[in-house]
């Protein structure tokens, strides 16, 4: 099972520059979370805080009772074993080819033998499907080939927490479903805990278990995806719908007069048609979510989610607790549709032979 | 650009030292990157010998054509081998072994690790639970030591061979008497404090361009700055070091005949 990630008070800041203050959420063991917010938000310092590449000026993360704010240079390197972390840009060794990039950490961190290695390398190079360009330097490829190779060499040590740092940046449409259906289906199998960082707002619809906004410095909201897919919040909504009507300007955060004028104008005619928002922001209320392939098994998370967030149901916003009672029901209805009809079937099957006897007799 | 205080300068230093801390700390960890060792000394060695050699000559050059003209007026040209050997030896090649460890090497390897850092990679490696200092810094410096010890012997004999063409078939020298006042003012630790100023500045550039490197920003030019600063911080550094150890020596060896 994965590692539940908690983060409390944490506050960073660049000189006098503050890049956002008292964050404070939890990623339950296990579940996917995406962190959603606008351009130079500070998504990537806190990925980076999150691993302690970045030490946060105030604040703890707690990872297995290891405080990664304020622990020893050693727990510190022990710690982040547990972690796969995809860089912008896959981050491979320049000068190494694929198939050495991916086996560096196998190399470094285990006395496997090559043969070992090997197969382990090309069953991680299957899943991205790149069969075949082991060979190849980091320069001879394509952008959203090397983020393909860096997260197989992400994935190689069977983290438990595993980070992304935009997936579907620089991907095409097509190798982001491809993506975000392998991110699903990792998390199915390996049941670790998948914290995303993206702008995509199809994925942040899609595949979270949990959503998150970082905007003016502060984390605006944090929780099951149906609270923020439903919210009302002006910030949330914009975002989600990909409208330019909003707390959210071009360059800064506008002021409170604007923003209300322009939403006073703004003829409310709901969400975006469908294709009509940009980064996939179209869409109404809380789309099912995507799950793993046929033949796999199903996510463990997604029971433990469900136990939780009827939990903490009657916490959350009419809305979402609507939401998720619905989401709920079509579930049941799913689960129970199929046994329904096939003893529906039986009993047809059983009144045709029945009857095919009665006609025999 | 980053602005220029007093608590800037300070804490560069301070991690400056303590960046060198953690090399002499992690250089005792296992396992030692050995492969790395090598090929970075290869590397740092196939950059610096040419130009070392021909930075070499005219410096050797230079000398003896200055101390062949000022023994020739104070008419003591038998001690132009002697002066000549001594000056090389002392100060010509730690001297020319400090800017071309600073200039070719130091900046080779702080252009490398910059742009290892601007690609992520170095904060890879450290997500992946390997130490980047124990990993890349540790041989690095090593290698520049070793290399820069190497250079510190090839500049004193191509210099001293120099100094011996120069004031033998240029300026009519007797070569007998060249030779043979060799050891009449140098003496043997005078090549020991080369070697030991070569070693210390190999380590001191090698520290200063890792430094840099490691904490180069902002893009391709982030690294174009850093390999700037990186030589220029280095050239003041061995100076100033060489000023020092120039001084302590004198104080330590008595110089020949006194």
């Amino acid at each position: 099972m994965g590692v539940e990630v908690s983060v409390a008070g944490l506050s960073k800041s660049f000189g006098k520059q503050q890049i956002w203050q008292d964050v404070t959420l939890t990623l339950p063991p296990g579940e996917i979370s995406v962190l959603l917010g606008p351009s130079g938000t500070g998504k990537s310092v806190f990925l980076k805080s999150l691993v302690g590449l970045l030490k946060p000026d105030a604040g703890s993360i707690f990872i297995k009772d290891v405080n990664l704010a304020r622990c020893s240079e050693h727990q510190l390197y022990e710690t982040r074993k547990l972690f796969g972390v995809l860089f912008q840009d896959g981050a491979l060794f320049g000068s190494m080819n694929l198939y050495d990039n991916i086996a560096f950490p196998l190399r470094e961190h285990t006395r496997r033998s090559e043969s070992d290695i090997k197969s382990i390398v090309m069953e991680k190079l299957d899943m991205v499907g790149l069969n075949g360009t082991e060979k190849k330097l980091p320069g001879e490829i394509s952008g959203g080939m090397r983020k393909r190779a860096g997260l197989a060499r992400a994935l190689v040590l069977d983290p438990e927490i595993i980070l992304f740092d935009e997936p579907d940046s620089g991907l095409d449409p097509v190798r982001v479903a491809y993506l975000n259906q392998l991110i699903v289906d990792l998390n199915a199998q390996t049941d670790s805990t998948f914290l995303i960082v993206t702008h995509d707002i199809g994925t942040a619809r899609t595949v979270p278990d949990n959503l998150g906004l970082l905007f003016r410095r502060e984390l605006v909201m944090f929780g099951p995806r149906e609270v923020l897919l439903t919210s009302e919040e002006a910030v949330v909504k914009q975002f989600l719908n990909g409208r330019r009507e909003g707390p959210i300007g071009m360059s800064e955060e506008k002021d409170a007069a604007q923003v209300a004028a322009e939403l006073a104008a703004m003829v409310d005619d709901g969400p975006p048609a469908p294709g009509t928002g940009p980064k996939g922001a179209s869409g109404v209320g809380v789309p099912p979510q995507l799950q793993p392939s046929p033949g796999l098994p199903e996510r463990k998370a997604a029971v433990r989610r469900q136990q939780r967030v009827m939990q903490l149901l009657h916490t959350l916003p009419d809305k979402a607790q609507e939401a998720v009672r619905r989401a709920l029901a079509e579930e049941r209805e799913q689960e129970i549709g199929p046994g329904m009809q096939a003893s529906d079937q039986t009993v047809a099957l059983g009144t045709e032979s029945s009857a095919a006897g009665g006609a025999g007799l | 650009m980053a602005s220029v205080t007093l608590t800037g300068g300070v804490q560069q230093s301070g991690r400056l030292f303590a960046l060198f801390l953690d090399v002499v700390r992690l250089t005792f960890r296992r396992p030692f990157q050995f492969r790395e060792f090598i090929q970075q000394a290869w590397f740092i060695a196939s950059v610096t010998i040419l130009p070392t050699a021909l930075v070499a000559i005219p410096f050797g050059a230079v000398i003896a054509l200055q101390l062949g003209t000022l023994t020739r007026q104070i008419s003591a040209q038998s001690f132009t081998g002697a002066a000549s050997v001594l000056a090389v030896i002392r100060e010509a090649s730690p001297i020319v072994c400090a800017l071309l460890i600073a200039g070719a090497g130091g900046s080779a390897i702080c252009a490398d690790l910059g742009s290892r850092k601007i690609r992520d990679e170095i904060d890879a490696m450290e997500v992946l639970g390997i130490s980047p200092v124990q990993r890349l810094v540790v041989p690095r410096v090593l290698a520049c030591m070793l290399v820069s010890m190497a250079l510190n012997g090839l500049v004193s004999v191509v210099g001293v061979t120099g100094g011996y063409f120069f004031n033998v078939v240029l300026q009519h020298g007797t070569p007998g008497a060249y030779l043979a006042s060799f050891s009449a003012l140098a003496q043997l630790p005078d090549l020991y404090a080369g070697e030991l100023k070569a070693l210390i500045f190999g380590l001191i550039a090698a520290v200063v361009a890792s430094h840099k490197g490691l904490n180069a920003g902002g893009g391709p030019k982030g690294v174009g700055d850093a390999v700037n600063q990186s030589v220029v911080v280095t050239f003041l550094l061995l100076f100033f070091v060489n000023f020092v150890l120039t001084a302590v020596y004198f104080q330590v060896v008595p110089p020949k005949g006194s």
